[in-house]
């Protein structure tokens, strides 16, 4: 028998002032089951919780209902208090008279009257409550970082030196990312390679650290603490055990004219390749799409005759050549993931006006780095990759697909002024005759030292800023015309160039949708992983145990990208120093003698929480996993047989309030 | 409108403009961007053609005619509110009178006539008395400015009472005020040939 306590809170005037809290808890002394009423000025306060506890010991109560404010805040005051009682702290129930009665009315009588019925509500149903506990489940202290660019280093990088194992999961052949391909960082012009090196020496050394670079994630399965992850290691046809890294193979290498993917076009690679001098780990693989021999291999399967190589092979001191490796898929498990896949620049060649990408002066801020950098593909020399002359007139167009919803990317990229205004500085420094004109339609440079750098670069540096976007570029003897506006001058401006850099803006990384996908995290429009909340957890997912850092999420710079990195990494941590995980009991469950199998829950389900479960029978039946079940409610709702419940909220506990307000 | 336009042969520092401005009152025009506080302040910017800020940006780009042609430069009043409120500290009245002097040394027929009528007529009187004759002022600015009977109708009422007089006072030193006009002669040639020409001030100058 169900022995209910009330207790109705004055929340100081904030419900007493428009609620008869006395008459109210006269009135629900007759409900059902009640055997005790009363009413306090503050509940929460620690008299009033003590004045909870007394009541359960001297009326033997075994239900608590507490009519108050909104579950938010209090309930686990509350629940804790009746637990110190004795009590099961899911035996207690909340009445909302507050936000829900007394704030939304002014007329008193009308006001006692709805409290009254909300109170009626909450006794019916929490005579139905059952005890619920607490469940607890283990965890591998190891994380899986995704992506090995400065996020991905950093956050591997913290947590391992935590000391805790990580592995981290790169698809290329070399850690780095962006950052590697940078020439000089602002606002301090810092070597960009200079700086990240030494930690991608570091992260490929450490002891706690697996690296798995051209690998990619294949399938993410479990939940927080328990996460089973298939990891595709794509073959090298080196073998990096033996291989020393010596350089004899891709010095040899007679296919030398592959576009190369680190210089963005700008420069060669040979089939046998490691993407830079620097590259971590500094040992090659074979690329065979182009390698002569593996295509050799696919012409003699058709019949037909192409020269064999073998090259590499046959001058390789330590005999690593494999050319029997295979893809290879490793399963291992994680307990927290952070997801650090980096970025992609915008695909100018949507642009008509500026050449549809087929103007080989007109080329992008990433390839104006490898230009410019000492040991890119023209020893630092910035030409023109039309003829090879060094440019004299040079325009930089800002905001290439940002701020442009005609391509679908309505948002600010956030660092393009900051690297154009570096560029246009380095430029003068290559070369002092170089004129630089920068077209902007606002400069953004919010963050330390970067105003003061933009102004910089325009007042000593004397590059030209015109204000406004460029409406087209034609060719023109040789040269590039460019016309624009001064729309500070409101005037039509006429440049001739020699080279045009395009600031083209951040995009999700390629992939970025089925990456999110396979991980079960929710994504934008534009492929960027949505937080947990924008401004409190801006580093977690909304999947339990996955993190997130850098340009995942959207555009940033190298700070804020490491700042994030390094939040993550504490999230891990602080989940890695618990032994064991809490879930909450308030999840659903299945009544496996109902449920038909149709795995409508399984669709509707946010979380992944419903597995399949074969009985005896041989009859498959759905079954929910506790530790990731959110408790959202969605299945209960989906669910045709009435199979699946609620704990917490059970049918046959809401049924009971709508039956109390019916019948009053 | 008439296109801004750059060769690809442009030199850095071809802004001679630029330079011009520097050289005559040390300000950086490029230290200005844009904000346009100036203009929001300045009692005349409605009847400029160029907004205050507009005439530095068209420095800022060397746009040599756009500045010498505009009414702007003209018009200013050198009031010293843009400048008393400019973030970037950019003398503004200063690099306007740099301009109509420029203007002046380079025979560009000045946008306002009038303003350098009466500029003229004003410091011609200095010179003569040392010092303003109303009278003079008022006929010589409206012959010149071919507007003889403008504000004829406040002549008599002031003359009734007194505030006109038509017999002009002159400054005891007549010799400090044509030293004064000589030396700012001078300078303006030094400015013009770039020579300093050596005056010592004459003996009955205080220094």
């Amino acid at each position: 028998m169900p022995r209910i306590g009330v207790f109705v809170c004055h929340c100081g005037t904030n419900i007493a002032a428009t609620v008869d809290c006395g008459g109210v808890a006269e009135a629900a002394r007759g409900f059902p089951g009640v055997v005790h009423a009363t009413d306090f000025t503050y509940l929460c306060a620690e008299a009033g919780q003590r004045k909870i506890q007394d009541a359960i010991a001297e009326h033997r109560l075994n239900r608590v209902v507490v009519a108050s404010c909104s579950p938010r805040m209090h309930e686990p005051t509350f629940r804790k208090a009746v637990a110190q009682a004795g009590l099961n702290p899911y035996l207690m129930e909340m009445a909302n008279i507050r936000e829900h009665c007394s704030w939304v009315h002014a007329d008193r009588q009308v006001a006692t009257a709805k409290a009254t019925e909300i109170i009626r509500m909450v006794v019916a149903k929490v005579a139905r409550n059952e005890p619920l506990t607490a469940k607890q489940v283990g965890l591998t202290k190891k994380l899986l970082v995704i992506g090995g660019g400065i996020a991905g280093i950093q956050a591997a990088l913290d947590v391992a030196n935590a000391g805790h194992q990580v592995t981290l999961v790169e698809r290329t052949p070399t850690i780095g990312g962006k950052m590697a391909m940078l020439d000089k960082t602002f606002p301090t012009l810092d070597c960009s390679a200079c700086i990240l090196t030494p930690r991608m020496v570091e992260l490929s050394q450490h002891p706690n650290i697996e690296l798995r670079t051209y690998a990619e994630v294949l399938s993410v399965k479990g939940f927080v603490g328990n996460f089973e992850v298939e990891i595709l290691q794509k073959a090298r046809k080196v073998n990096h055990l033996t291989c020393t890294g010596c350089g004899t193979c891709w010095q040899k290498c007679p296919e030398k004219n592959v576009p190369s993917e680190f210089d963005v076009g700008m420069g060669r690679r040979t089939a046998i390749y490691i993407p830079f001098p620097q590259a971590v780990p500094n040992k090659p693989v074979i690329d065979t799409a182009n390698c002569r021999y593996v295509r050799h291999l696919a012409a003699k399967e058709r019949g037909e005759k192409l020269m064999e190589c073998r090259v590499c092979e046959k001058l390789c001191p330590t005999k690593s050549i494999d050319w029997e490796q295979k893809d290879e898929i490793i399963v291992d498990r994680f307990g927290a993931i952070i997801v650090a896949n980096g970025y992609d620049t915008f695909d100018h060649s949507v642009y008509g006006e500026y050449g549809y990408g087929k103007y080989p002066d007109v080329i992008t801020g990433l390839q104006l780095e490898r230009l410019m950098n000492a040991s890119g593909p023209t020893k630092g020399e910035v030409v023109r990759p039309s003829d090879g002359k060094h440019p004299h007139s040079v325009v930089f167009l800002a905001c290439v697909g940002s701020r442009d919803d005609k391509v679908g990317r309505p948002y600010c990229s956030k660092i393009c002024c900051m690297y154009t205004a570096k560029h246009a500085l380095m430029l003068k420094e290559h070369d002092p005759n170089i004129q630089t004109y920068v077209f902007y339609i606002d400069i953004r440079a919010a963050g330390r030292g970067y105003e003061e750098f933009v102004r910089r670069v325009q007042e000593e540096y004397g590059s030209t800023y015109i204000r406004g976007r460029v409406s087209w570029i034609y060719p023109q003897d040789g040269k590039l015309m460019i016309k624009g506006e001064d729309t500070l001058l409101g005037r039509p401006v006429e440049v001739e160039a020699d080279l045009v850099v395009l600031a083209t803006g951040i995009t999700a990384a390629k992939g970025a949708v089925d990456l999110m996908q396979t991980i079960g995290i929710s994504y934008d429009t534009y492929g960027f992983i949505n937080e947990m909340h924008p401004k409190l957890r801006p580093v977690e997912t909304n999947t339990d145990g996955v993190y997130l850092a850098g340009c995942a999420s959207g555009p940033k710079d190298i700070p804020d990208s490491v700042s994030q990195a390094s939040a993550a990494a504490v999230k891990v941590c602080g989940l890695f120093s618990q032994d064991y995980l809490t879930t909450d009991p308030m999840t659903s469950v299945v009544d496996q003698m109902k449920c038909v199998g149709c795995f409508l829950c399984e669709e509707v389900c946010p979380f992944r929480a419903v597995e399949r479960e074969t009985l005896r029978g041989g009859k498959v039946v759905a079954r929910i996993n506790e530790s990731v079940c959110k408790g959202c409610g969605l299945c209960v709702a989906a669910c045709r047989g009435e199979a699946l419940n609620l704990k917490g909220f059970t049918d046959q506990q809401l049924l009971a309030q709508v039956t109390a307000l019916l019948r009053a | 409108m008439s296109v801004l336009k750059f060769a690809s042969t442009d030199q850095p520092g071809r802004n001679g403009l630029l330079a011009l401005v520097k050289a005559k009152t040390g300000q950086d025009v490029l230290a200005c961007y844009q904000c346009g506080k100036c203009s929001a302040g300045c009692p005349l910017s409605s009847a400029m053609d160029l907004a205050p800020h507009q005439v530095l940006r068209a420095v800022q780009l060397g746009q040599r005619d756009l500045v010498f042609q505009s009414s702007a430069i003209w018009l200013c009043v050198t009031c010293q509110t843009c400048y008393t409120r400019c973030p970037q500290e950019v003398d503004l009245p200063r690099v306007m009178d740099a301009l109509r002097s420029q203007a002046l040394q380079e025979k560009i027929r000045p946008a306002e006539r009038t303003v350098k009528v009466f500029h003229d007529v004003f410091l011609g009187l200095v010179e003569r008395f040392g010092r303003l004759y109303e009278v003079g002022l008022i006929g010589g600015y409206n012959l010149l400015a071919r507007q003889p009977l403008a504000s004829a109708d406040l002549g008599l009422p002031m003359l009734t009472r007194g505030k006109l007089e038509l017999i002009p006072r002159r400054v005891k030193d007549q010799e400090q005020i044509k030293a004064i006009f000589k030396r700012a002669a001078e300078l303006e040639l030094e400015e013009i040939t770039g020579q300093s020409v050596a005056a010592a001030p004459p003996a009955s100058v205080p220094s």
